[in-house]
C-alpha cells in the first residue's frame, strides 16, 4: 500500500502536468469555445472516483498512543467526510476522474485555489499521514534515510528538534512535514497551515504529522508537545520514509 | 553553508508555508523577530502551557483541589486572565464544564502566560492596552510574534462575554432593527451567520461586525488570531470555530455546535450593549434636525 501511494506520486513528478480539457473548461481558462463546466444534475449515489482509504492497520492498533476513538472520528468522520465532499465538488467536472495529485494541482491553479483543493489536498494529506504511522512505531531510521538525515541536520536528534518545533509552532491548523527538496536535493522540515502540502511546492514529501487540533484533541486535548513527542517516540514509520525517499530519488534521478 | 556551522535555525515563510533552514548568523544579527531560534536556547512554546495554579481566588463553582495553589508564587504579569462572567458549568448543556475548564483554563491561560512572558523578556512594547497592542503587533499585515497572543486573549475575553447562560432568542431594540435593515430579516442574518461559519476552513473566528466606513452590520470570519479590530470594525459578537471550542462536546459536528450557539449560547444584551457604544464612534442615524 505504501509502494502504491510512492509510485502515484512518482509518476507526477516525472512528467509535467498537463491536461486537455475535452469536454469543458473551468471558468478560469481562456479556451473560450468551449462550454463552461457545469455540474450535471445527478441523483442517487456520487460515483466520482475517490476513494476513503483506509489506514494499513487496525484502528485499534495504535493503541494505547493513538486511541481508537480518534482514529473512529478521524478517519472515519474528517477523513471521510472531505472525501464525501470532494466527490461532490468534483462530480461533472473535469476533475472527475483525474487522479487525486492531478485534482491538487490543478485546483491548487499557482496558489490561487479552486474550491476543490482544501478537501482534494485534505484527503491527499490525510492518506499520506496514515501510512506514516505504524503499530510499534518509533526508533531511529537506518540506511541511506539516516545518512542523509546525518548530513543535512547533523544528527537524528537535530532533526528532531526541527520538527518538533516545527509542529509546535504551526499556529492555528496544519502540518509539519519533512520533504526532500528536488533542486537543492536535502531534506527539509517544513510547516504548512491548513490543507497546503508540498505538492503544490514541488517538494517529495517524505513524512507529515496532522496539527489540525482534531487529531489530537480527545487524546492530548491541548497538550500538542505531548502528542508531538508520542508521534515521534511511539508511531512514526521510518520505513514508510525510507521506501518514500528511495521513490523520490529514483524519479528524480529518472528524469 | 553545511549544517555544522551553525545552530541557529532561520524560518523563511511564504505564503502558507514555512521552511526550516540553518542561518547564515547568528540570531542576534539576524535582525528578524521571531524567525530565528537559538538551539541552545530552550524555545517559547506559545500558548501550550499545562495547567498552572491561578492567580485570583475563584469562587465556590470554581474552586481547584490544587496543592500547588498553596505555593506562595512570585507572579509578575503584564496582563491577566479574566474569567469568564459566569460560573464554568452555567453554559451546560450546550458548552460543557468540562470545555470551559480546558478551553479558559489551558488555552487561553496559556495565551496570557506566553504574553506575559514575550513582554518579560522585551517589554518595548510595554505600556499598551490589549486593543492597542493587537493593532501595534499586528503591524499592518506584517505581524510581530506578539501578536498571535495577544489577539488570541482579547478573542477569548470578548467571545466569553458574547455568550450567556440563557442565551439565544432574539435580539431586542436597536438592535434587532439594525439586523433587520441590513440583512433584510433575523432568519436571514442567522442563516447567513451559520453558512458562513461552516463554510470556515482552518481555524478561525465569525463575527458580527459593525462597519465603520459603511455604517452597517455585516458577517466577518478570520483565520487563526486575526481579529476585525485590525481593519478598524467595531465587533459586536464573536463565535471562536478553532477545533478546541468544540471538539469535546460536538467533536466533528460544527452543524450542531454553531446552531446551539445561535439557539442557546449568544448573548444578544452583550450586543447590543456594544452597539450602544460604537454608536459613540459610529453614527447609525440620520440626524433629526428640529424644525423651527
Amino acid at each position: 500500500m505504501v509502494m502504491a501511494s510512492v509510485t502515484t506520486l512518482a509518476s507526477h513528478l516525472t512528467s509535467t502536468f498537463t491536461y486537455a480539457p475535452e469536454f469543458c473548461r473551468l471558468s478560469q481558462s481562456s479556451h473560450s469555445s468551449q462550454r463552461p463546466c457545469t455540474r450535471k444534475s445527478v441523483s442517487g449515489t456520487i460515483s466520482a472516483s475517490i476513494d476513503l482509504k483506509p489506514p494499513p492497520y487496525a484502528l485499534d492498533a495504535l493503541e494505547p498512543h493513538m486511541s481508537k476513538e480518534t482514529l473512529e472520528y478521524h478517519w472515519g468522520k474528517h477523513h471521510r467526510g472531505y472525501v464525501n465532499n470532494l466527490n461532490k465538488q468534483i462530480e461533472g467536472t473535469e476533475l472527475d476522474k483525474m487522479s487525486l495529485e492531478s485534482i491538487i494541482l490543478a485546483s491548487h491553479n499557482k496558489g490561487d485555489i479552486l474550491p476543490a483543493f482544501n478537501n482534494a489536498a485534505q484527503v491527499w494529506n490525510h492518506e499520506f499521514f496514515w501510512e506514516s504511522m505504524k503499530p510499534g512505531g518509533g526508533g531511529k531510521p537506518s540506511g541511506e534515510l539516516l545518512e542523509l538525515i546525518n548530513r543535512d541536520f547533523g544528527s537524528f536528534e537535530a532533526l528532531i528538534q526541527e520538527f518538533k518545533l516545527a509542529a509546535t509552532t504551526q499556529f492555528g491548523s496544519g502540518w509539519a512535514w519533512l520533504v526532500y527538496d528536488i533542486e537543492d536535493k536535502k531534506l527539509v522540515v517544513l510547516k504548512s497551515s491548513n490543507a497546503i502540502n508540498p505538492l503544490v511546492l514541488g517538494s517529495y514529501p517524505l513524512l507529515t504529522l496532522d496539527v489540525w487540533e482534531h487529531a489530537y484533541y480527545l487524546d492530548f486535548k491541548n497538550l500538542r508537545p505531548d502528542y508531538i513527542s508520542t508521534f515521534l517516540d511511539k508511531l512514526v514509520s521510518w520505513d514508510a520514509v525510507s521506501s518514500r525517499l528511495e521513490a523520490a530519488k529514483a524519479s528524480i534521478e529518472g528524469k | 553553508m553545511s549544517w555544522s556551522s551553525s545552530n541557529y535555525l532561520c524560518l523563511s515563510s511564504s505564503s502558507s508555508v514555512t521552511r526550516f533552514s540553518r542561518c547564515k548568523s547568528p540570531c542576534e544579527s539576524e535582525g528578524q523577530r521571531g524567525k530565528c531560534h537559538d538551539l541552545n536556547r530552550p524555545t517559547n512554546i506559545s500558548a501550550y502551557n499545562s495547567l498552572k495554579p491561578p492567580s485570583f481566588k475563584l469562587d465556590k463553582g470554581q474552586r481547584r483541589n490544587d496543592h500547588a495553589l498553596k505555593k506562595p508564587r512570585n507572579i509578575s504579569a503584564y496582563y491577566s486572565l479574566k474569567p469568564p462572567p459566569y460560573k464554568f458549568d452555567a453554559l451546560e448543556p450546550y458548552m460543557s464544564k468540562r470545555t470551559l475548564e480546558v478551553h479558559w483554563g489551558e488555552h487561553h491561560r496559556g495565551y496570557v502566560e506566553s504574553l506575559n512572558k514575550y513582554l518579560g523578556k522585551d517589554d518595548i512594547l510595554y505600556g499598551y492596552t490589549l486593543d492597542e497592542l493587537i493593532r501595534v503587533t499586528y503591524n499592518n499585515g506584517n505581524p510581530l510574534p506578539e501578536y498571535n497572543v495577544a489577539a488570541q486573549v482579547w478573542n477569548h475575553d470578548f467571545f466569553w462575554e458574547s455568550m450567556q447562560p440563557g442565551g439565544g432568542n432574539l435580539p431586542i431594540l436597536g438592535l434587532l432593527e439594525q439586523i433587520e435593515k441590513d440583512f433584510g430579516s433575523f432568519s436571514n442574518f442567522r442563516e447567513e451567520f451559520i453558512e458562513t461559519a461552516l463554510t470556515l476552513f482552518g481555524s478561525g473566528w465569525v463575527w458580527l461586525v459593525l462597519k465603520r466606513n459603511e455604517k452597517r452590520l455585516a458577517i466577518a470570519t478570520t483565520t487563526n488570531a486575526v481579529t476585525p479590530l485590525v481593519w478598524d470594525d467595531i465587533p459586536l459578537l464573536s463565535l471562536d470555530m478553532w477545533e478546541h471550542a468544540y471538539y469535546l462536546d460536538y467533536k466533528n459536528d460544527k452543524a450542531r455546535y454553531v446552531n446551539v450557539f445561535m439557539d442557546h449560547l449568544v448573548s444578544w444584551n452583550a450586543a447590543l450593549a456594544r452597539m450602544a457604544r460604537a454608536q459613540s464612534f459610529v453614527n447609525l442615524g440620520e440626524p433629526k434636525i428640529p424644525v423651527a
